[in-house]
């Protein structure tokens, strides 16, 4: 049965798909256009709805990867295995092809333009993609507010962003943290996150930074309990955590 | 091993069908030990046949979603209040 | 129907295989949980059969094995949409341990460690049909799914087969458990695809 969509509740719109770009291997950013898009913030989700010719439907959540650009959304997918929408979005959607989206939601972990206090965001793997939002955002608005990024992946391949992070970009400072390999000259030995990364790539809790923590579960846990233990605020630490295998 | 949960970010797409307002900026009292917080804060068990946000101090259950093809239904029991910020009236 | 996405197939749905309408097939054995997961040593576990005059049967870790075992072959279904064929269990049988409780209740309400609830009619836990279970495939039952023992009832959805059970109590009245007040039915049977109330 169909019911008319009620005003200010969000209903499915469709996207057609305008470009793709791989970032990794397994990584590609999708650029949809989505007619009627009513914007959104940085570091706000969608949720996308495939459906298969016999009525077969699934849904994912994505973090939108850029800032609002008209009727422009850009999401960045990472093929899992055997993941049954990320492998379609990755490899099986062609150019011009529809798929559905409900957003932008989610207004808690967000960074407004506005927003003046230092940024401190804290990405493991994937969980760098609504954290690239905000810093782009930030650059998009002529934003001054001082932002730290600690990126924690795996090897320099796994690096989302790469190119656009190497580029200088005044008030943005980017620490990586090589779990398993580490580029050559790098003079920290492959490990986890561990509190001297926090330490010397973030900022004095004294600065009051908003930190944003993004990424697997165990890795925001880990995150947060550094950021507590350096003196944070738990106020000012947001999450968002990842679930178990997106698919 | 630790147990797979999100944030209550993840409310926000499935309640974005039912409220007109973002409900995870929400402000929620536990019914269980009367911590308060933001709704996108709570521990949200994804791999289940509903949604089930738990307190992130007691681990009690304070909303539940389950999206029938026909329905949803929304569970607050183990929330005393929801305090929604509005603009000034 | 939403939009269809050219090429997109989603999950094989059971090719060549008869299974409940809705589902598909899987190999390996999806986790699911709405909380964390309880973890009950042994020696702390216990389980209760309590009547409708309130009179209740109790057993420890250690009698439960020393009751009869049995080792049930059986095809599970999810109401999440999966279904796994040919399981192995071990585990006692409902009969066995009903044998000598005395009641003329009709409802079930299964009660777990960690809270969860779920019902059902007394009579699917009898007749072969429901078993505490203890081991799966050959090895000691894993806490994520439901060690040191669960219901199992295969022929009834899987969130009836209660992970970490506690206790069953046998009501005059049914009383919808977890699931059950939030949308899910009160039945659950697969093949008649009675996944939510009023289905």
């Amino acid at each position: 049965m169909a019911r008319a969509a009620v005003p200010g509740r969000l209903s499915w719109r469709v996207a057609r798909l305008t470009d793709t770009r791989a970032e990794t291997a397994t990584a590609r950013t999708l650029v949809f256009d989505v007619p009627g898009w009513p914007g959104h913030l940085a570091g706000q989700h969608v949720d996308v709805r495939l459906t298969a010719d016999d009525g077969y439907s699934t849904q994912r959540s994505y973090s939108i990867a850029a800032p609002a650009d008209g009727d422009r959304v850009e999401l960045t997918v990472q093929d899992v295995p055997d993941g049954e929408v990320s492998s379609y979005l990755t490899e099986g959607l062609s150019v011009g092809d529809p798929v559905e989206i409900r957003g932008p939601v989610g207004g808690w972990f967000v960074w407004r333009p506005a927003d003046t206090a230092p940024v401190l965001l804290v990405a493991g793997g994937s969980g760098v993609v609504p954290l690239m939002a905000m810093a782009r955002a930030r650059r998009q608005a002529g934003s001054r507010t001082p932002f730290r990024l600690v990126y924690s992946v795996r090897t320099p391949a796994d690096r989302y962003y790469a190119a656009e992070l190497r580029r200088p970009d005044p008030g943005l400072d980017v620490a990586y943290v090589y779990t398993r390999a580490v580029p050559e000259g790098s003079s920290r030995p492959p490990g986890r996150l561990a509190v001297a990364d926090l330490n010397s790539g973030g900022w004095p809790a004294d600065f009051a930074p908003d930190c944003f923590v993004c990424g697997p579960t165990g890795f925001v846990e880990t995150a947060a309990d550094i950021l507590l233990s350096l003196g944070h605020d738990a106020r000012k630490i947001k999450t968002e955590r990842f679930g178990p295998t997106g698919g | 091993m630790i147990d797979d949960y999100e944030d209550g970010n993840a409310l926000a797409g499935p309640l974005s069908e039912i409220f007109t307002f973002d409900v995870t900026t929400a402000d929620t009292r536990c019914a269980g030990c009367g911590r308060t917080g933001p709704v996108a804060g709570l521990r949200v068990y994804t791999h289940a046949p509903g949604l089930v946000a738990r307190c992130p101090g007691c681990e009690e259950v304070v909303l539940r979603v389950v999206r029938t093809p026909t329905a949803a239904w929304l569970d607050l029991r183990g929330s005393v209040a929801l305090r929604i910020p509005l603009a000034p009236a | 129907m939403g939009i269809v996405s050219p090429g997109f197939h989603g999950r094989r749905r059971g090719a060549g295989v008869k299974l409940p309408p809705g589902q598909y097939l899987t190999e390996d054995f999806p986790v699911l949980s709405a909380g964390p997961t309880p973890r009950i040593r042994p020696e702390d576990w216990e389980f209760t059969v309590t009547t409708e005059t309130g009179q209740e049967h109790r057993w420890s870790w250690r009698e439960l094995l020393d009751l009869p075992g049995e080792t049930p072959t059986v095809d599970i279904h999810c109401v999440t949409k999966w279904s796994k064929l040919g399981t192995s269990w071990e585990g006692v049988s409902l009969d066995t341990l009903l044998a000598d409780v005395d009641t003329a209740a009709d409802y079930a309400l299964v009660h777990s460690y960690g809270g969860y609830t779920t019902n059902l009619p007394l009579e699917d836990l009898l007749d072969g049909q429901a078993w505490i279970a203890y081991r799966f495939d050959g090895e000691d039952l894993a806490p994520e799914h439901g060690g040191p023992a669960r219901l199992l009832v295969p022929h009834l959805y899987f969130w009836k087969s209660a992970k970490w059970v506690r206790g069953i109590r046998l009501m005059d009245e049914d009383e919808p458990g977890f699931w059950e007040t939030a949308g899910y039915h009160d039945y659950g049977d697969p093949w008649r695809e009675q996944r939510y109330q009023g289905d």
